[in-house]
């Protein structure tokens, strides 16, 4: 016998099931999405963002967006991923911003040696200070090898929390081979419970929402 | 009168704490009830539950019940613990449709713990005690967490003329007592009594306070160990004195 | 015997050790004072709410789960990745060396994961040439420090931060630092041409969604994304019990795991994985694969009442509650689950036989159970066990000296003339000296005075007074 007719036949045995057995009812999915204005929904998201290290900026258009990182920069070089929004915004297009890999090597490369790593977010939770990316818009790395992340986020993406989240995408698999959500800076408290950060990810992240979008 | 009531003392308050039962049955008597005491009654059995002994634990609850199980109206118990192992688990014991777990589901809504039995039934909050000092108090185990006996005894506590209560920082920590552990692992529930002590020493109260005899007995043992300058007593005692 | 000797000895070193007993009491206290804030009625109503409902997901998820089993690999196929089921701990290292073999890889790095912990698939690798790398701060220290993982989420809290700078000057010759922001540099440095230069890049997995084929995996330092990213190859093992039918479930776990955990409202990354990277996808793996370990998980299916094990989502709650934990430490549990749910675990994986005391050493206090997010009732379940070792006759419980007690107690106290009659006695001698010096007595007075009965006991004083009355 297989290792999986093995595993699964003792399953079955255990549970006294049968193969090919439809399972009982599933308890039905506990979703519950607060109704929460986007002011508040901003100012909740920023709050929690800020709690565990992260900065919040308000842009009023992808221009403002723009200038807002040219001023994080200062004049350093950075990556940007392929989101469209990045080229919109013109953020491609400035000096010492490399963009436009489609090749993992040089990606890598790149990402291992500047200081900033740009990215859009597909959402954000307000509830829990949250960014959330997927590997179909944005390339992983750029949101991780650099020491500091900037990701901007078209306010209509700013949800409530995890709850709408999964009801917007209730399959992430379908769309996406890798969902994340990142919650502030990379951290650790490994050692004597002291707080450290940018252990192997960004020590530093901005996030810019734009508004009107 | 407003009803009669049952004494389960306990093995532990029977023999080492008498004070704290005769304390509980004043206090009793005092709001009114007849107040009996059964002197066929032993134990509760709790301690062979606990050690994985079953069958002598049924042996042991079936006294109980067979004791208790014509007493009217209440039974009142001085120890959460007692109490749980009573209300709790005995169904445990008895498998379902035997006559025994039914005269079990019959007897647990009887048996109440002392202060749930003045709050919930009783229905008094103030005893009229009076006792001068600071005091802290002790969460039993199974009293807060399988009985949610929280506020009750702090409220009873509160209303004491000349008491002042302080709470501690790890009230809710057990004592190390837990039975046979005790025994079983002395050095950790020696360390668990010691790491309380420091807690409630740390409050500055003079005496700690707890509604089961068997924390005390650890805690006390401790304190006599390591020659701390605190007491300890049971909350009967305290609802007792005037 | 109840406990072997060194083991004994063991434990009363660690209570004896004032560092020790230091260092994990107060980041036991930090992790539970974070936790009581998070979950507080104020900060979270639904709360107790959404503990119910990950406890009906979990026992629905366990109760169906060849259904779910199937489903989880049916979806995973679709979207690329291969499921491979491992009977035990030697078919996960066997299909990761193959692997590594045919590919001829001879590094790989590792994000923190319990199951590989228990499996000790790190020395099956090492022994094979096969380099593994710890990425997570505190399981690379201790990974270098050759020592095993103290706490489910905290594995090096029993170590200060000079100790960790000794282990990482000794075996890294770096300059020594014992400042935790310089020595996590010197850990990032080093390990971040690991995450570039390894084959390999393995995984655990918090939860396994049925409905999606997604691994999902929770932390704090971004190891595991470098891990599950970096590498050509990202392997998951898990266990077959993390399997939850829905990605919407992840709703009710997340919000629990990082707040029993860390007193996060969420770990700072997420990540859901399914499959290896998709057309257009600039990077991630090219290959990924899902083991799914058995290893003693059908034997606690089996059993309707202790299944409940089954739940845990290896948040670490229990252990920060646990006095007894707090007082042990992590490395006085045999295997690699250590706090309460280490004490219900391992003797089911095991047999009661094997270590026949650990169900046995906790005060039955029930702060674990309070704190479980998906209500595991573990109090419950150590009774079970404990009856099952003195049924068994595996350990002190059971011998026949304490059979032969428990005989004697349960005897007596259905006798109450003859109870009452051996406390007169026990009441006439107390303070005797030398009664305490052996037995019970002697093992309780080893760290408390031993309690005298009172010279009259309850019903002697209550037979008095009613005389008295009359």
């Amino acid at each position: 016998m297989t290792a999986r007719e093995e595993v699964l036949d003792g399953v079955r045995k255990a549970l006294g099931r049968s193969a090919g057995q439809a399972p009982a009812a599933a308890p039905e999915a506990r979703i519950v999405i607060p109704e929460i204005d986007v002011e508040r929904r901003f100012t909740m998201f920023s709050e929690r963002l800020e709690l565990v290290g992260g900065k919040t900026y308000r842009a009023a258009d992808l221009d403002a967006a723009r200038a807002i990182t040219v001023e994080i920069m200062g004049g350093e070089t950075g990556v940007a991923s392929n989101a469209p929004l990045l080229a919109q915004a013109g953020i491609t297009g400035l000096p010492g911003v490399a963009t436009g890999f489609m090749d993992e090597a040089a990606l890598r490369a790149a990402c291992a040696v500047t200081p900033f790593g740009i990215t859009t977010a597909d959402y954000a939770l307000a509830e829990t200070g949250s960014l959330v990316t997927r590997s179909a818009t944005e390339a992983r790395l750029i949101s991780l090898l650099p020491p500091v992340h900037i990701a901007l986020l078209p306010i209509s993406r700013l949800l409530t929390g995890l709850d709408e989240l999964y009801t917007r995408i209730p399959l992430p698999s379908e769309e996406t081979a890798s969902m994340v959500f990142i919650t502030g800076p990379s951290r650790s408290a490994d050692i004597e419970m002291i707080l450290v950060r940018g252990v192997h990810g960004p020590r530093v992240i901005h996030v810019i929402v734009v508004n009107n979008i | 009168m407003p009803g009669r009531v049952s004494l389960f003392v306990t093995c532990v308050v029977d023999q080492v704490f008498p004070r704290a039962g005769m304390a509980m049955a004043e206090v009793i008597g005092g709001l009114g009830y007849e107040v009996e005491f059964r002197e066929a009654q032993t134990c509760c059995g709790q301690p062979a539950f606990n050690s994985g002994y079953h069958k002598e634990a049924a042996e042991v609850a079936e006294h109980f019940i067979r004791t208790f199980r014509d007493a009217t109206d209440y039974i009142v118990v001085p120890s959460g613990s007692c109490t749980s192992m009573i209300t709790h688990h005995f169904r445990d014991l008895f498998p379902p449709g035997s006559s025994l777990r039914e005269e079990t589901e019959y007897l647990a809504p009887r048996v109440f713990e002392f202060t749930q039995f003045l709050t919930q039934v009783a229905k008094v909050e103030d005893v009229g005690a009076r006792w001068d000092g600071v005091v802290t108090y002790h969460d039993s185990c199974h009293a807060l967490r399988e009985l949610k006996i929280k506020d009750a005894p702090r409220l009873l506590l509160r209303n004491v003329k000349g008491l002042e209560l302080r709470e501690m920082g790890a009230a809710e920590e057990c004592c190390g007592f837990g039975g046979t552990f005790s025994i079983k692992f002395p050095e950790v529930s020696g360390g668990m009594a010691r790491t309380k002590i420091e807690s409630i020493l740390a409050t500055g109260a003079s005496t700690v306070v707890s509604i089961d005899s068997s924390c005390l007995m650890q805690l006390q043992g401790a304190i006599d160990r390591v020659k701390a300058p605190l007491r300890t007593v049971h909350l009967a005692e305290i609802l007792a004195s005037r | 015997m109840l406990i072997k000797i060194e083991q004994e000895q063991s434990i009363r070193k660690t209570v004896a050790d004032p560092k020790i007993q230091k260092a994990v009491y107060s980041a036991t206290a930090r992790l539970k004072e974070k936790r009581s804030e998070v979950v507080s009625p104020e900060a979270l109503p639904e709360y107790q709410e959404l503990r119910e409902q990950a406890h009906r997901i979990k026992r629905h998820a366990m109760e169906n789960l060849d259904y779910y089993l199937e489903q989880f690999e049916k979806n995973l196929t679709a979207h690329g990745g291969k499921l491979i089921y491992a009977r035990d701990g030697n078919e996960v290292a066997d299909f990761i060396l193959n692997l590594a073999k045919e590919r001829g890889v001879n590094m790989l790095v590792k994000s923190k994961s319990m199951t590989t912990e228990e499996i000790h698939l790190n020395e099956r690798l090492e022994h094979h040439k096969l380099e593994t790398v710890e990425t997570d701060l505190g399981e690379y220290i201790i990974q270098l420090a050759g020592d095993r993982p103290y706490h489910i989420v905290a594995p090096a809290v029993h170590m200060t931060r000079q100790d960790v700078g000794e282990v990482l000057t000794r075996t890294l010759h770096v300059e020594r630092s014992d400042v935790p922001e310089e020595q996590a540099k010197i850990a990032r440095v080093t390990l971040r041409e690991k995450f570039l230069a390894a084959g390999i890049g393995i995984s655990g997995a918090n939860f396994l969604v049925a409905d999606s084929g997604a691994v999902t995996i929770v932390e704090n330092e971004g190891n595991a994304r470098l891990c599950t990213t970096a590498p050509k190859i990202h392997i998951a093992v898990a266990g077959m019990e993390k399997i939850i039918p829905r990605a919407q479930d992840l709703a009710v776990f997340l919000k629990l795991l990082g707040r029993s955990g860390t007193g996060q409202l969420l770990t700072v990354y997420t990540s859901f994985l399914s499959g290896p990277r998709r057309a257009g996808e600039v990077d991630g793996p090219e290959e990924f694969y899902v083991v799914l370990m058995d290893n003693g998980r059908t034997k606690l299916l089996a059993d309707a009442e202790k299944r409940e094990s089954l739940f845990c989502i290896r948040c670490g709650a229990c252990l920060n509650a646990c006095p007894v934990y707090r007082k042990i430490g992590g490395h006085n549990y045999p295997g690699a689950y250590s706090g309460p749910i280490g004490a219900i675990i391992t003797p089911q994986y095991a047999g009661v036989a094997k270590d026949p005391w650990l169900p046995f050493a906790s005060s039955l206090c029930g702060a674990c159970a309070e704190v479980c997010p998906v209500k595991i009732d573990i109090p419950k379940i150590l009774l079970s066990l404990r009856r099952e070792v003195a049924e068994d006759n595996a350990g002190e419980a059971g011998s026949p000296m304490e059979r032969t007690a428990f005989r004697m107690f349960a005897w007596v106290m259905r006798r109450p003339k003859l109870y009452a009659l051996g406390a007169r006695i026990a009441g006439k001698f107390a303070g005797l000296p030398g009664l305490t010096s052996f037995g019970p007595a002697a093992k309780w007075g080893s760290t408390r005075e031993v309690p005298r009965p009172a010279a009259k006991s309850f019903r002697d004083q209550w037979r008095d007074r009613r005389k008295g009355a009359r």
